[in-house]
């Protein structure tokens, strides 16, 4: 079929390329049209545009000035810039703790609620919640939960127990350790959802001869449903580091940044350069680092899903 | 001698107190999720006295409902919800449109540089939306389209994560139907909208969810392209709104975060089933 529109005939006029390309790879390009126009003006050329940016000198009122790799050699060396950037640098990696932690905590729920009891779908629905709530919404709840003084309901069950309130999301040393919880909170439903899908296709015939075996509900876990929950595991784990590494409502609702730039993250680093000090160049650095390392997650993701399909 | 009666008694009697305490547990689990729900819902029927009063209370004394109608009359809250609306709407709608066309020809037509055009749109999936922050906000200055909705809708008219949910969906259709439609003279435009559509309506509604929620939730993108107070969506609203008096007045900030997640919350529970099954899939599947 497609073979037939490449032979062009020689009493063709010129300029009727398109009838080479055959009517069918016409007809696709035009339904392909509309996405493609978008992702050209709004994905790629920008995408492009930020490495171009991030060689310029720019404060976002003055005109740019090349200055080739100076904003990633300020970033990395500069007496002033560069323990903000390692800052973020480390922040970053601090608040993807979140993840690992937020996957075994999911992962013990779902083994919870991986069974055929009474009222577990109401269970399942309490747990999801979470997930599908604005994070704007949710941000301005903790934000008074954690509220740094008695009135603040965390604080009010610390001095019933006779502690010390503490000053919490304001507090630099407790600031991100708050915000990791919230973000356990937040990310659990979704972790849930998935590990349950990938518990459930695991066949109870499995169990079902190990236990005849003589197998125990440890040895069940480490034997069966580890192994073969290993490709779910993985893909919600890159999954939840590429978000985490995007992380932005939460910390611009909540802390800012603050205190002391505990709580500033690349993204938000990257947002404070554009937005609050107008530099183009240093915020399209960011951009560019954050960019590679977001790749890499990616592409880590997509060679193992190759794989997961092989050992199916 | 007692063994026998031992063993056939023991199993049951454990059984329901494994029950018992895995029902303890979980609830105990469930409480406290809840627990900022609750707390929240609590916060936004208390006076402001005794919101500071020590010890806190969970249930209000006197429920005070002109909390909800205050969070109208202090900020344009109307308009907001109007306009999280008008975006979350017209992005759900189009960006459908756009991924429905081209998940046909990926998923049903043979094309020069399919295999090229698969790799371009499955790239645009590594390029997140931070790292193109700063030029979109450029082009969008340069176009003069700050503060107006087309900055808020037109970006995210395309998806390719869409784009090849609908594909694997629209594979799962018997091409025989598309032969026997074409000999009947059905075009292909015809085709896609009366025939493949409908049977792919499962799919498309919990896309078109997806795709609403994400924009109903979404943050930073807004943040950055609204400076007008009327242009603003609902979740930069609320920002502004409690960040801007002096944070003190947390029945009605509380309150305002209700309204606002109300509708999201209200969706889900029509169409949890389908929701919850579609995301389990796609996840494992897609991305």
């Amino acid at each position: 079929m497609s073979g037939m529109g490449s032979t062009a005939r020689p009493s063709r006029p010129p300029g009727r390329w398109w009838r080479q390309w055959g009517e069918e790879t016409v007809a696709a390009y035009l339904f392909l049209l509309p996405s493609l126009i978008i992702f050209i003006v709004f994905t790629f050329f920008p995408a492009a545009y930020s490495l171009v940016v991030s060689l310029f000198r720019w404060n976002m009122p003055g005109t740019p000035v090349f200055v080739g790799v100076e904003n990633y050699v300020y970033l990395f060396t500069d007496a002033v810039e560069a323990p903000i950037f390692w800052r973020s640098f480390f922040n970053t990696f601090y608040f993807a703790l979140g993840v690992p932690i937020n996957l075994a905590v999911s992962l013990l729920i779902a083994l919870l609620l991986n069974r055929r009891l009474r009222g577990v779908g109401v269970y399942r629905t309490v747990f999801f919640l979470p997930t599908i709530t604005s994070m704007v919404a949710v941000s301005v709840v903790w934000l008074w939960l954690f509220h740094p003084a008695q009135y603040g309901l965390f604080n009010s069950f610390l001095v019933q127990l006779g502690l010390p309130i503490q000053r919490w999301l304001r507090d630099p040393v407790l600031a991100m350790p708050c915000l990791i919880a919230i973000g356990v909170w937040y990310g659990m439903g979704y972790n849930i959802i998935i590990f349950l899908a990938g518990l459930q296709s695991i066949p109870r015939t499995y169990y079902e001869a190990a236990m005849i075996d003589g197998a125990g509900q440890v040895s069940l876990f480490r034997y069966i449903t580890w192994p073969l929950l290993g490709p779910t595991l993985f893909f919600v784990l890159t999954v939840g580091m590429i978000n985490s590494l995007k992380a932005f409502t939460e910390i611009d609702v909540m802390t800012q940044g603050g205190p002391l730039n505990s709580t500033t993250t690349l993204a938000y680093y990257l947002y404070q350069n554009a937005f609050q000090f107008f530099q183009m160049g240093k915020a399209s650095a960011v951009a560019v680092l954050l960019f590679i390392m977001l790749f890499l997650l990616t592409w880590i993701q997509f060679r193992f899903v190759d794989r997961s399909v092989h050992y199916e | 001698m007692n063994d026998a009666a031992r063993r056939s008694k023991w199993p049951r009697r454990q059984k329901l107190l494994l029950d018992g305490l895995w029902y303890v547990v979980v609830t105990l689990l469930a409480l406290s999720v809840m627990l900022p729900f609750v707390w929240m819902i609590s916060t936004s029927l208390k006076s402001q006295n005794e919101i500071f009063s020590y010890p806190p209370t969970w249930i209000p004394q006197q429920p005070q409902w002109q909390n909800y109608v205050e969070v109208w009359q202090k900020a344009p809250f109307g308009r907001y919800f109007l306009n999280s609306i008008i975006v979350a709407l017209s992005v759900t709608v189009g960006q459908l449109t756009a991924c429905v066309l081209a998940a046909y020809p990926f998923a049903r037509m043979n094309f020069k540089g399919k295999n090229v055009m698969f790799l371009v749109f499955l790239s645009t999936t590594m390029i997140s939306s931070q790292v193109t922050l700063v030029p979109s906000y450029l082009i969008m200055r340069s176009m003069n389209w700050i503060d107006h909705y087309q900055a808020l809708i037109v970006p995210f008219l395309a998806s390719a994560f869409g784009v090849f949910m609908i594909r694997q969906s629209f594979r799962t259709i018997p091409r025989e139907l598309e032969e026997a439609a074409k000999l009947d003279g059905c075009g292909r435009l015809r085709f896609l909208v009366q025939i493949l559509l409908p049977l792919c309506k499962p799919v498309l509604a919990s896309l078109a969810l997806f795709i609403f929620m994400g924009n109903w939730n979404s943050y930073l993108w807004p943040l950055i392209v609204t400076n007008r107070d009327s242009m603003r969506t609902l979740q930069i609203g609320l920002r502004y709104f409690v960040s801007g008096e002096g944070g003190t007045q947390w029945g009605i900030y509380m309150a305002a975060a209700v309204m606002i997640s109300l509708p999201v919350i209200l969706v889900y529970f029509l169409v949890q089933r389908s929701f919850v099954e579609s995301m389990a899939s796609t996840g494992l599947k897609d991305v």
